[in-house]
């Protein structure tokens, strides 16, 4: 039983259902593991080890009735620090937010509770989801399991890392600029963001609200898929969730993979990227080329400007998201405050991390008086733009594969003086968020160094179907889904 | 754009309600300029006639119908989180406009 | 004086909706502190706005009422401010695409004494929004105490042109703004209760100039008489510096109605740059022709157009329309009462005289009027009570004494009348004795009505009325005393 915790999802129900270990048990093996590797790996920003089992006892009674809640039932998922779940902390990996405890829960988890997961842990990022390497947290830096001196991407790196690691089966995590696909091409585990829209945001603590999404890490396509089903849905907490018919993604996946055609932006394999990373894709391209699917070259002409568009979109939709965090009804507050202004410049100067302050300060400004039109209106109008280069782009191709980032996971501090450079770590992956598309990261390479390579695979607006099944049929026939990171303590 | 690249760092920090040090202030002045340099790219493109996008998709008329109350919190909820309260209420320094 | 003042209003009106703007959290004014929250309207990480639709409905109602276009499409912004009663540290509110544009109301100056019509004219407007109402402040002597009860609720901003040209003006203009929206239902405009709140833009320039002057915001407006005083304030202080050659510096004021003066609250170099975008968790509102054309079959009454309509269908007088068309619970009582029995000058006289003197003077010492919906009072009582009037059962003497009954108990005339035994007495042998006594009794009063002077007449009724206790019925009474004096020659 001790490999419970790097099992997939069908063949741990497969083993529940058996009676061959129970939910308990699967539970247990994932606490051992995370207790194993957890000073190295530092996934978490905080768990709670009873409820996580209590949950795992509700499941096993329930299976014991024949009342059994379906695939999740009784699987362990990981939850980002910035998705509310009652009665548990949410701290947004924030000093901020240190003693807040959710009195609520968000619509996803309320999904993810009524398919029977259990909900575990709280799993490590950026601070308020803005960075691209999981080193602006104020509690701990999460390494990749890959190479412990490496970053393991951002900002969902907890969630990334927690299951390249063997510590959760699949987890949850958020993506406003790559922030799912970047840390899963960077841990070698599938990442993906669905459509905007489709997964509720009620209960995300907003960074930037016309860009972010709920979506799932998981060591498999079809666990991705699976997870997927769950999240997703109609809400009407969220004015910007869509009423759409449910779809079976995960059976979706049992269906031949039809001929497709498969479109390459130029743009995205020029000279910024690494040449193993560049290698590794082509290769995975060359590879549906060969199963006889086709390749058409595509443009996507405004890539370029996609991180100056996001970086004003996002601020600015940061800076007054943010505002709330004000040490008045729940927040951190200065304990020298002598009057209110005192006691919000103070409490948001002690409560925030840098990079935060940073993006705060640039979103302000692009919105303050003079300034509108230069920067934010404008970059809506370049948001059309990009969003019209993909429609162009889908009359002609089903599907759009790229590499999910320029390059391997780099060395932790590397970037950290630089935000700039940090910035253009996420050039292939903000653009799906601007155009409000679907995009999945896929491992499809291993560097010399032993570090992941992720492919993106962008879909059409509710795509989701197609993508999976684009990625399941590469899993399928090739080992990237079975490697293991070697950790110190796995070894002993 | 750029003889707006410099920024009045303590008329946004005022703005934005965050105390900084000076040493804060010297060194986001000097990220932020870079990074206001790059957004200039944004200036390569024209975008006359072009409808900002402000929204994913277009969808409009989301509303709640019929007026009808939901639940509410206990008084306890707000008075556990609050970093100070006094009879059900949350305390901040004295508000003088 | 040699100058002459704009002023521009801006007025706050909470909608009467039963649950928040952008939350089902329910509103009513005077619950526990902090007991009407919820995760939307604590403004908790996470939380989401979603749109009550009444809300739009009830505005464009009032935007319909006062004439503006209703926009086809609204949109949503985000005003960002700091402030420890905005739960997000910004509003939800309307900025590039208001509900309603443009509209005027009518307002009625004040006539040469309370009796006397006065000049009637239009105010512009210039548009109408929606937006969140704040928390609410408390302040002690060393610290504030917020109460989050009030925020999300909706809010109405109605905002005129400057086109109001003195105090009284814009004293007219928020009591017509005020009675308008109470007719309409749409809120209940209590300014004590917060429900209207009003600031001013004032300026002054010399007579005949037609550019305007530099202009102060005067804010915390919380009664019509302090929209008054303030404004009256704010001329004489900006009269004063432009005497004396200064210039108005463009500041929001703060009025302190205790020491009756306003303070300086903020330049406008220090003004707020609110930083408007719009609100991308909201999506915009495409108006429904269709619906918003019901709304406008629906509309109720205008109340000038109602006090024209009692005068000229009725034959009302100013002094009773004015009063009647001034208060929309006593109108509608007017026309429930009148649809019961048809006698609108007597009905009207009971509402406005009557009815009115009991409401004041049943109140508690010092409180304000009693309310018409907190008496027992029926339209039907005051259609039976003119009835019984009418048909001679009781005399209008004792009428007033079966109002103050029907007023106290919510008895209806019929039963009072028969269980106090006050119907007229019509016993014609018993009147036709007291009669003959009176007659013995005045011998000059018979002679002077025998030489003509009709009202010698009264001389002889009055001692019948004591004796019966003012039971006997007057035309009847007057008939036979003729007759008597007559036969008696
Ligand atoms: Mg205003
Ligand atoms: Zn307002």
């Amino acid at each position: 039983m001790s490999d419970l915790f790097y099992s997939n999802i069908s063949e741990l129900q497969a083993g529940l259902n058996n009676k061959t270990f129970t939910a308990v048990d699967l539970m247990q093996s994932v606490i051992e593991r995370t207790e194993a590797v957890e000073s190295e790996v530092n996934a978490f920003i905080s768990r709670d080890i009873e409820d996580a089992l209590k949950q795992a006892e509700a499941s096993d009674k329930r299976r014991l009735a024949g009342a059994s809640l379906g695939a999740l039932d009784g699987i362990p998922v990981g939850i980002k620090d910035i998705m509310a779940v009652k009665g548990q902390p949410l701290r947004c990996a924030s000093k901020m937010l240190e003693s807040f405890v959710a009195p609520y829960d968000a619509t996803c988890i309320e999904h993810l509770k009524a398919s029977g997961a259990v909900i575990w842990g709280r799993l490590n990022m950026d601070e308020f989801a803005m960075g691209s390497s999981t080193e602006n947290s104020a509690f701990s830096q999460t390494a990749n399991p890959w190479n412990l001196d490496c970053i393991p991407g951002g900002s969902s790196g907890g969630s990334a890392a927690s299951v390249a690691a063997g510590q959760t089966i699949v987890s949850i995590g958020t993506d406003t600029g790559g922030s799912i696909r970047q840390p899963a091409a960077l841990c070698g585990v599938v990442g993906m963001k669905p459509t905007y829209g489709l997964a509720s945001r009620y209960g995300l603590v907003a960074f930037a609200s016309s860009l972010d999404q709920v979506g799932p890490f998981a060591r498999t396509v079809k666990d991705a898929a699976i997870l997927l089903e769950s999240l997703v849905g109609y809400d009407p907490k969220d004015s910007t969730s869509l009423n759409r018919p449910k779809e079976n993604y995960s059976k979706a996946l049992e269906q031949p993979l039809r001929k497709l055609k498969l479109g390459v932006p130029s743009e995205f394999f020029g000279d910024g990227v690494d040449p193993e990373v560049k290698a590794a894709v082509e290769k995975a391209i060359d590879w549906y080329r060969s199963e006889g699917h086709t390749i058409v070259e595509i443009s996507l002409p405004h890539s370029e400007l996609c991180v100056p568009v996001y970086y004003i979109i996002a601020t600015a939709e940061a800076s007054s998201n943010l505002a709330r965090f004000d040490g008045v009804r729940y927040s951190h507050r200065s304990s020298d405050a002598g009057n209110i202004n005192e006691l919000f410049n103070k409490s948001r100067g002690e409560g925030f991390g840098e990079e935060v302050k940073r993006r705060i300060i640039l979103g302000t400004y692009v919105l303050s008086s003079g300034y509108y039109d230069a920067y934010y209106l404008r970059a809506q109008k370049v948001r059309s733009l990009i969003r019209n280069d993909f429609d162009q782009a889908f009359e002609q191709v089903d599907a759009i594969l790229t590499p999910t980032t320029p390059t391997p996971a780099f060395k932790k501090g590397e970037k950290s003086d630089d935000p700039l450079s940090m910035y253009l770590s996420d050039i292939y992956t903000i653009s799906v968020n601007l155009a409000g598309l679907p995009a999945l990261s896929l491992p499809v390479g291993m560097t010399q160094e032993q570090l992941p390579i992720g492919m993106q695979i962008i879909g059409k607006a509710f795509g989701e179907a197609d993508i999976l099944s684009v990625a399941h049929a590469f899993e399928s026939n090739h080992e990237f889904k079975d490697l293991r990171p070697n950790l110190d303590n796995s070894k002993q | 754009m750029s003889e707006k690249t410099e920024i009045d760092i303590n008329y946004v920090a005022e703005l934005a309600r965050i105390e900084l040090s000076e040493t804060d202030k010297e060194k986001l002045s000097g990220q932020l300029k870079d990074i206001l340099v790059y957004f200039e790219k944004l200036n390569q493109v024209d975008v006359t006639g072009i409808e900002p996008m402000a929204h994913a998709h277009k969808v409009q008329n989301i509303w709640r119908e019929g007026d009808q109350a939901g639940p509410v919190f206990s008084q306890s909820v707000l008075n556990k989180m609050a970093p100070e309260s006094r009879d059900n209420q949350v305390v901040v320094p004295k508000v003088v406009e | 004086m040699k100058y002459e003042v704009v002023i521009g209003l801006e007025i706050h009106v909470q909608l009467k909706t039963k649950t928040k703007m952008f939350s089902a959290a329910p509103y009513n004014y005077g619950a526990e502190p902090n007991t009407l929250t919820d995760p939307v309207v604590l403004g908790l990480p996470g939380t989401l706005p979603v749109l009550n639709y009444t809300a739009i409905e009830k505005c464009a109602e009032l935007g319909l009422m006062l004439g503006c276009k209703i926009a086809d499409v609204c949109k949503w912004d985000r005003k960002n401010y700091f402030y420890p009663d905005s739960p997000k540290n910004y509003q939800l509110t309307q900025n590039e695409q208001p509900l309603c544009v443009g509209g005027s109301i009518e307002i009625e100056m004040p006539g040469a004494s309370r009796n006397i019509e006065g000049a009637h004219r239009w105010v512009e407007l210039n548009r109408i929004h929606l937006e969140e109402d704040p928390g609410k402040l408390t302040h002690t002597a060393f610290d504030s105490l917020i109460d989050f009860n009030r925020a999300g609720v909706p809010l109405a901003e109605i905002v005129t042109e400057p086109n109001l040209y003195s105090s009284s003006e814009a004293v007219a203009f928020l009591n017509a703004l005020r009675n308008l929206i109470i007719f309409s239902g749409i809120s209940d405009c209590d300014m004590e209760k917060g429900q209207m709140r009003c600031d001013a833009n004032v300026s002054l320039r010399p007579k005949g100039l037609e550019t305007l002057g530099t202009r102060t915001e005067m804010k915390n407006l919380n009664s019509i008489s302090n929209v008054k005083s303030a404004i009256e304030y704010e001329m004489k202080r900006q009269a004063e510096i432009l005497d004396s050659g200064d210039k108005v510096i463009q500041e929001t004021r703060r009025w302190d109605a205790a020491k009756n003066i306003s303070l300086s609250l903020r330049s406008k170099e220090e003004a707020h740059d609110y930083r408007y975008f719009p609100d991308p968790d909201l999506m915009p509102v495409v108006m429904d022709k269709a619906r918003i054309e019901v709304l406008n079959q629906m509309l109720p009454e205008r109340p000038f157009d109602r006090q024209r309509r009692y005068q000229k269908d009725y034959d009302l007088p100013y002094t009773i329309t004015s009063v009647l068309c001034a208060n929309h619970q006593l109108s509608d009582f007017f026309e429930e009462t009148l649809g019961l029995y048809n006698a609108p000058k007597a009905i009207a006289n009971y509402l406005v005289n009557d009815l009115l003197r009991e409401l004041a003077s049943n109140s508690e010492q010092g409180a304000s009027a009693l309310s018409l919906s907190e008496t027992k009072l029926k339209p039907q009582s005051i259609a039976e009570l003119v009835e019984v009037v009418e048909s001679g059962l009781i005399s209008k003497q004792i009428a007033k004494e079966v109002f103050v009954e029907m007023f106290a108990s919510g008895a209806l005339p019929k039963s009072i009348i028969e269980s106090k035994g006050l119907s007229q007495s019509n016993d014609s042998s018993e009147i036709e004795a007291l009669c003959l006594e009176a007659i013995a009794n005045n011998p000059k009063a018979v002679g002077q009505f025998k030489d003509g002077n009709i009202k010698a007449i009264n001389a002889l009724k009055g001692p019948v009325m004591k004796a019966t206790q003012g039971k006997a019925n007057p035309a009847i009474l007057d008939e036979l005393l003729q007759k008597l004096i007559e036969s008696g020659e």
